[in-house]
């Protein structure tokens, strides 16, 4: 199955274990203390964000270490920017037609 | 006149975009501008693109069709199909690329659009929800806007620096 990022972003559980892994790199066990869900079920947003490339993981001695990958995370902002453009370009050639074509007031 | 903002939102899970906008213009004049083909052919298309329309029958059970003109006169032809048109205050249609005899070229994803438009005193507030049968849809479709909107950004971008 085809992963993307918008993919991975789209699960509110996904979004706050990326937060947790912004401000410091965890391990999978680390990470599930924050949330009352399964072990298991923590385990599968891992391997999804880790699919995405959201995340990266690092093996530190005996244990895995999952790191936040922001890199990867500016391709949401971009994309999501360019498409906001587009429409706000849209929008402003509107603005200025309308002003032509509105009612004059007396 | 002062910068309207338009709210965008990305609903993956629904496999939706929305964007809502208030124009400073009365409810009849924003419904002629989306409605009326010579209006839109003026703002549809993003600088440098523009807009021209072939057919338009714009109610229930019509369609619209246009091409988006590229600067290099490339020309990416488009076809929307309007099921439900309540005048001045609702559109449901469906929008995909063809050639240009309006023949749908089911190489690109369908967009189901649905917009509302609501009077606001002296402005219209506009609502916009597009909706997709695939995720990967949704990605493709902003991935061509991404490209659309690159070239129009630089274009704003022209102008700001030839102004300064």
């Amino acid at each position: 199955m085809r992963r993307d990022v918008f993919q991975a972003i789209a699960d509110p559980t996904r979004r706050a274990i990326i937060g947790l892994l912004a401000l410091q790199a965890m391990t999978p066990n680390a990470i599930a203390e924050n949330f009352d869900s399964t072990r298991q079920a923590i385990s599968k947003h891992i391997k999804i964000l880790n699919e995405c490339q959201l995340i990266e993981q690092k093996q530190n001695g005996r244990e895995i270490y999952y790191h936040f990958n922001p890199q990867k995370m500016k391709e949401v902002d971009l994309w999501m920017e360019q498409f906001r453009k587009l429409w706000e370009t849209r929008f402003e050639q509107l603005d200025n037609l309308l002003e032509n074509l509105k009612p004059k007031k007396s | 006149m002062t910068k309207r903002e338009a709210v965008f939102s990305k609903d993956t899970e629904n496999k939706k975009l929305t964007v809502t906008r208030s124009f400073g213009a009365p409810l009849a004049t924003v419904w002629r501008a989306w409605t009326e083909s010579e209006i839109l052919d003026q703002w549809w298309a993003p600088k440098p693109f523009k807009a021209e329309t072939k057919t338009m029958d714009c109610k229930s059970g019509g369609h619209w069709l246009y091409c988006m003109v590229g600067p290099e006169g490339e020309r990416h032809w488009c076809k929307v199909d309007y099921h439900t048109v309540n005048p001045e205050s609702h559109i449901n249609s469906s929008a995909g690329f063809c050639d240009e005899n309006g023949t749908p070229n089911l190489e690109f994803p369908i967009m189901h659009w649905d917009k509302n438009f609501k009077a606001e005193g002296d402005e219209t507030k506009v609502y916009i929800e597009i909706t997709f049968d695939k995720e990967e849809d949704m990605n493709t479709i902003i991935g061509m806007g991404f490209k659309e909107g690159f070239t129009a950004g630089l274009e704003n971008l022209d102008e700001y620096l030839a102004s300064h």
